[in-house]
């Protein structure tokens, strides 16, 4: 490991220290109580931890678990070609590039819309979980499970987009038409508030049950 | 590891983002990069010109930015009409459908942030390469961070290919002059922020005394 140093367990919270949010400066607990909670290089609010890191993870969790049934439900466009409309909803669309023989597409779209909702909100879920439970078991694995979750959850906009592009190029009255349907807000909203509950949770409390009971730190 | 313990702030050491394990920030060689050794999130980088690099990616983005915007993406015909479409039609097609809240969204993911992160990028690079301190450096870094997830224009080219694909079954599709702007501008803004090297980015406003 480059640049890293080998030993010690010593925290940024141990020695009465927090690391700011933006640009990473520690900055020690006495100098915030002497010149104010702000990050004296970049400006930004000083936290030891994410606030309410907890609460706000699994408010949004909660409400994208409830949002994901619409999303799936609901079509999320319509295509009237020479008057006949066809209706798709999420997973609709997967199965029409698949039975297209877009073998490739499908998967990509199967993963974004379908495999990555369903992934983030069950990682998010099991992360928020063990760090309310306090479990110790394999923390840097979790951590990974985290930078993971956080990494793919943008990708599931890929659908949002597309039905963008649809909907603006196919507007041929009489010949085709593309008009969006109400689950693409409901999906969209999924997608959004996933991405906040990655945000508010913060990957340190899954480190702070490690070594209590032991004098390291 | 020692540390002061009457430190008031310090860059000698910083602290694991991910797991807050204190490490000591050594020097490393340009190209390498540093990883917590606890949970192995990335903690700094340092790549030779860092800064004068992610300016001109930043400039030649914020160029091929304008040309995204200024051509159609894709050309669409069916029987004799053509229709094409610009970066800005999709969220403008949303707004216009009654779906304004997608088209907020969109417009944000595909046009907004894309392009203030490399406004934001070019108005904090260039006054440190002529040598003058950038007007609002502390807004401009936080600004950096915050819009970097809602850019999405590499998600977005994905949305053009499966648009592309399932309009193929029906008619004849085109690429337009603009999608190969657009895809350079992802390449150039990912290249931005991968050779930009924070440490030497705060190095260089100190020597300004900002």
């Amino acid at each position: 490991m480059n640049g890293a140093q080998q030993q010690a367990r010593l925290t940024a919270a141990s020695i009465e220290a927090v690391s700011c949010h933006i640009c990473n400066l520690l900055v020690s607990d006495s100098y915030r109580r002497r010149h104010g909670n702000i990050c004296p290089r970049c400006g930004t609010a000083l936290h030891r931890r994410k606030p309410d890191s907890m609460s706000r993870t699994w408010a949004l969790l909660i409400a994208a678990a409830i949002l994901y049934v619409p999303a799936n439900v609901y079509p999320i466009l319509t295509v009237v070609s020479f008057g006949q409309p066809t209706t798709s909803t999420i997973i609709g669309g997967v199965i029409e590039l698949a039975a297209g023989g877009q073998w490739v597409i499908a998967a990509v779209v199967f993963i974004a819309s379908v495999f990555v909702p369903i992934f983030k909100i069950l990682a998010l879920l099991f992360l928020a979980l063990s760090v309310q439970l306090k479990w110790q078991a394999r923390p840097r694995a979790r951590t990974l499970l985290y930078r993971f979750t956080e990494f793919i959850g943008r990708w599931s906009m890929i659908d949002i987009f597309m039905i963008s592009i649809l909907i603006a190029l196919v507007k041929l009255q009489a010949l085709a038409t593309v008009t969006a349907g109400p689950g693409a807000i409901a999906f969209a909203a999924v997608v959004i508030i996933t991405m906040f509950a990655a945000m508010t949770f913060d990957p340190r409390l899954i480190w702070d049950t490690e070594g209590m009971g032991d004098d390291g730190g | 590891m020692r540390i002061d313990r009457h430190f008031t702030y310090t860059e000698s050491h910083m602290a694991c983002p991910e797991c807050d394990l204190l490490h000591l920030v050594s020097d490393i060689r340009e190209g390498e990069q540093g990883h917590c050794i606890r949970c192995g999130a990335l903690l700094f980088v340092r790549h030779r010109n860092s800064l004068d690099r992610a300016l001109a990616f930043s400039l030649t983005g914020l160029s091929f930015f304008i040309l995204a915007n200024l051509f159609p993406l894709l050309t669409f015909e069916m029987e004799g009409q053509t229709e094409s479409n610009r970066l800005i039609d999709g969220a403008i097609a949303f707004w216009q459908a009654g779906y304004w809240e997608l088209g907020i969204a969109v417009f944000i993911f595909s046009v907004f942030a894309p392009l203030a992160v490399l406004l934001v990028l070019v108005t904090l690079l260039l006054p440190l390469r002529l040598g003058r301190a950038p007007l609002f450096v502390k807004l401009q870094i936080r600004l950096l961070v915050f819009l970097k997830p809602w850019a999405m224009s590499e998600i977005f080219i994905l949305g053009i290919i499966v648009a592309f694909v399932k309009l193929q079954d029906f008619a004849d599709v085109g690429i337009g002059l603009s999608l190969f702007a657009f895809i350079l501008m992802v390449i150039a803004t990912v290249m931005a922020y991968l050779t930009l090297d924070t440490r030497a980015l705060w190095a260089r406003l100190e020597e300004l005394a900002v």
